[in-house]
């Protein structure tokens, strides 16, 4: 039985498999901001120099890390509507307790990220932003976090690519995601190969897709002049239009700063060092 | 800048009143006594540089003064109201940091490594203060950001990132940052101490200017040049205290301690 080109281009265009592809990535973008809100909290209670904060985030991080994924999701999906009745009903669908399962799952490796991107912001901005008379949410949401992002991204990255393929595990509480949607093709025909190879094809669209997506969002957070829109003086005076355009004039003869090229430079090498570190050790515990 | 000084929101203290005062301000870090007892105050309009060798506590009573720190012991004093922290049963209780907070809006600062936000380009970074601190609407708070920064020499450098400044331009940012929000007092330390020195003169005419318009400033430097021609009185501090206090002429031509003289051998 070779390989039948026949069979694989029909199960390629089979609505199945695009439906199966969409569940995968809903399953895991749902997944994903579940645990980054979590990990995000549980950040800030392992960065806490309360006690009481950093214990109860130790615990969550320490359980939740130990829990396999596919151990979690049949513990969602069979024992838990067990002791909750109220998760019999026709609510609690395959797809809630995949995306919250992972999430939970996940949320111990993003509060990870988090925790260190948050530690690499320098303490002066928060010094600086402190001193301007800002109040500490306002020093988080302005001036920490929008830094600390630029470093969790290339991790976050990853951990989506992650949960995609993590999605497929969601078959065993029979959630009809990609994986599942090949598997269900090959034991009515046997065609292994042809239905395997389609969705290979499939992770490899969506994974091309997300990566396109990462550094779309990586590159708007090269904080440049550069890539930022045309200058808007609309609201201003006449005066600071003359102001203006004669220094744009000025600012296009400039040479570009050196300073600018080695602090971009070190923040890159910076974000993919904190990107390796991490993967290094998701391997470990893995 | 007749334009900021009417726009200071918080009527203006008695005549006589120090706009900024502490008083036997004591911090001691890690067992080490980095304040011992320091009385320093400054009237509303002038300009107070204070020298010193590094660990002589000056950068730390400037923070104190900014209450990014809390004291260990001692008060400190906005137009003769305290600031910071409260006596309760003779014990110090330093209030909240939402508290903190609303009470440095009318201390600004200035860092020696600058401290801008390199997520937000120099217009934003100067706007940031007045839409999430004063809740100036966007655009307005932009047209003065604008204004701020053509001030300090930077009306042609609004859209540029941290990054794409030099030292000397990013100080000037961090200038009109501080000064955008019309502080009663401005606080620098160190301003020029991390800068190339074929970039320190640019951040000094910029505080030069602002001394001639007639802001309270007391200034932590290294800059003789400044001291002498901007500043009204010359501080010298040493492990912790001060030792010399005087005009700047008298402090630099007729110095009255004898470690007056040692510093300044160091410097001249």
């Amino acid at each position: 039985m070779l390989f039948d080109p026949e069979i694989f281009f029909q199960q390629l265009i089979n609505p199945a498999y695009l439906w199966g592809a969409l569940l995968s990535i809903a399953v895991a973008a749902v997944s994903l901001i579940i645990a980054t809100v979590i990990g995000f909290f549980i950040a800030l209670g392992n960065t806490s120099k309360k006690p009481y904060y950093r214990g109860p985030a130790a615990i969550y991080t320490w359980f939740f890390r130990a829990i396999p994924a596919l151990l979690l999701l049949l513990i969602m999906w069979n024992a838990l509507p067990q002791l909750i009745p109220a998760l019999k009903a026709d609510w609690y669908t395959p797809f809630i307790a995949a995306s919250v399962g992972l999430g939970l799952v996940e949320s111990a490796f993003m509060a990870e990220i988090i925790r260190s991107a948050l530690n690499s912001v320098d303490d002066g901005q928060a010094l600086a932003g402190r001193a301007l008379g800002m109040k500490p949410a306002a020093v988080m949401i302005k001036v920490v976090l929008p830094q600390a992002i630029r470093t969790a991204l290339p991790p976050t990255g990853n951990e989506f690519i992650g949960l995609i393929k993590y999605s497929s595990l969601a078959s065993v509480i029979s959630l009809r995601e990609l994986l599942t949607t090949a598997q269900i093709g090959v034991n009515i025909t046997f065609r292994y190969a042809e239905y395997y190879a389609v969705a290979i094809i499939y992770y490899l669209v969506i994974v091309t897709l997300v990566t396109l997506l990462q550094s779309k969002v990586e590159k708007r957070f090269a904080w440049s002049s550069r890539n930022a829109p045309k200058r808007s003086v609309r609201t201003l005076g006449t005066q600071t239009v003359a102001v203006a355009t004669a220094a744009s004039r000025r600012r296009a003869a400039d040479e570009p700063d050196e300073t600018a090229e080695t602090d971009d430079e070190l923040a890159a090498r910076e974000a993919a060092e904190a990107a390796e570190a991490r993967l290094e050790k998701k391997g470990a515990t893995e | 800048m007749t334009d900021i000084r009417d726009a200071v929101a918080t009527p203006a203290a008695k005549p006589g009143t120090p706009t900024l005062e502490v008083r036997d301000l004591h911090k001691t870090y890690a067992g080490i006594e980095v304040l011992k007892g320091v009385e320093f105050a400054i009237d509303k309009g002038q300009v107070k540089a204070v020298l010193g060798p590094s660990g002589s506590g000056k950068s730390t009573m400037l923070r104190l003064m900014a209450l990014l720190e809390p004291a260990d012991r001692g008060a400190i004093l906005l137009n003769g109201k305290r600031i910071g922290a409260e006596d309760r049963g003779g014990r110090m209780h330093h209030y909240p940091e939402r508290r903190l907070a609303v009470e440095r809006r009318d201390i600004g600062m200035v860092f020696q490594r600058f401290n801008l936000f390199p997520h937000l380009n120099a217009l934003e970074n100067v706007a940031l203060g007045l839409t999430s601190v004063q809740d100036v609407a966007r655009e307005e708070a932009k047209e003065r950001a604008y204004k701020m920064l053509s001030r300090v020499g930077l009306g042609d450098r609004d859209h540029h990132y941290p990054s794409e400044l030099s030292g000397g331009q990013q100080q000037r940012v961090a200038i009109a940052r501080a000064l955008v929000l019309n502080p009663q007092v401005m606080l620098f330390d160190e301003p020029t101490s991390a800068l190339d020195p074929e970039l320190v003169g640019e951040v000094l005419d910029v505080m030069e200017q602002l001394a001639d318009e007639g802001m309270t400033m007391i200034v932590v430097t290294h800059e003789v040049r400044f001291a002498r021609r901007a500043a009204d009185q010359v501080t010298l501090f040493d492990s912790g205290i001060i030792v010399e206090q005087a005009e700047p002429e008298e402090f630099f031509e007729n110095p009255q301690h004898e470690r007056t003289k040692q510093f300044l051998r160091h410097v001249h």
